[in-house]
């Protein structure tokens, strides 16, 4: 059974996801060894486009647009902006003196996560649903809620998680308060 | 295309910006690489929630279609964080590079003295 008319076993579908995990792990790369602070946030741009388009694949619709909104329009102007008015501090971006055991770090958490991801026996979705588990209703709810997730989430959103939400307004306002304290003149 | 391929690519990009994180000197190189990692965990979360069967489907409660999204609404919630964050962090960053005149991250160490 496929969740919500899918394409998802076509040849198209699989070369548009390799391609676009590609150019998001190339560019995240770049970021990181890029010698230019500006072209490093370009490459960034492109690494948040890539995972909008990711989003797409995963049907988070939603998701993907305020991906390209807050990630493409808003994270990225402001650190463009950084990056601008610190422009004359020379030098790149210099790495410190502990590269090595740092990448070797990196490079056993990255094994160890991609292992575990492997190797664990994931309850997957789709066996469940044909598998007959559950009742017809909440199978057909679930194919449902996958046709068109965006109502969904806003149901939990304002519903299940409403105090989460709230909370989550009540940072934003204190993150506006203290980015505007701190680079008010004087 | 299938669970594992997201959560490769995730745990791929987490690294690189572990990486980044902990090496470079630069603030805000040291802030991408923090949004960077926000990003991988965001795809980790909408992977699973698209893939996994959630608790709730199998014990047939109420509301069960719906909280296969729940992985959807954790990643609004990383991204509001992430927006903050990075509001917060540059703010920051132009303030030291005010009273200091440097964006490295070991040279802002008033606290230190």
């Amino acid at each position: 059974m496929t969740l919500g008319q899918g394409t998802e076993d076509s040849l198209f579908i699989d070369v548009v996801f390799w391609v676009i995990a590609v150019s998001s792990i190339v560019s995240a790369i770049a970021v990181v060894q890029s010698k230019d602070l500006f072209r490093a946030a370009m490459f960034l741009v492109i690494s948040f486009v890539a995972v909008a388009g990711l989003f797409v694949l995963l049907r988070a619709e939603f998701l993907a647009a305020v991906q390209v909104l807050i990630y493409v329009g808003a994270i990225s102007v402001l650190i463009l902006f950084a990056v601008l008015m610190t422009r004359d501090v020379e030098g790149g971006s210099p790495s410190n003196r502990q590269v090595v055991p740092i990448g070797i770090l990196a490079v056993l958490f990255g094994a160890v996560a991609i292992f575990v991801s492997v190797d664990t026996d994931w309850n997957l979705l789709e066996t469940t649903l044909s598998s007959g588990t559950v009742t017809p209703d909440v199978a057909d709810g679930i194919t449902g809620v996958f046709s068109n997730t965006v109502p969904v989430v806003a149901k939990l959103l304002i519903r299940d998680f409403v105090l989460a939400f709230e909370v989550a307004s009540v940072l934003l306002l204190a993150s506006i308060i203290g980015a505007l304290a701190l680079v008010r003149e004087g | 295309m299938s669970l594992e391929n997201f959560l490769i690519v995730g745990a791929i990009i987490f690294s690189i910006g572990l990486y980044g994180a902990l090496t470079k000197r630069h603030a805000v190189t040291v802030l991408m690489c923090i949004e960077l990692m926000f990003n991988a965990v965001n795809i980790t979360a909408v992977a699973l929630s698209r893939y996994v069967t959630p608790s709730a489907v199998l014990d047939g409660s109420k509301g069960a279609a719906e909280a296969v999204l729940t992985g959807q609404v954790f990643a609004i919630f990383i991204i509001t964080v992430a927006a903050a964050e990075i509001a917060l962090g540059l703010a920051i960053v132009i303030a030291i590079y005010r009273t200091r005149e440097t964006v490295f991250v070991p040279d802002a160490n008033q606290l230190r003295k």
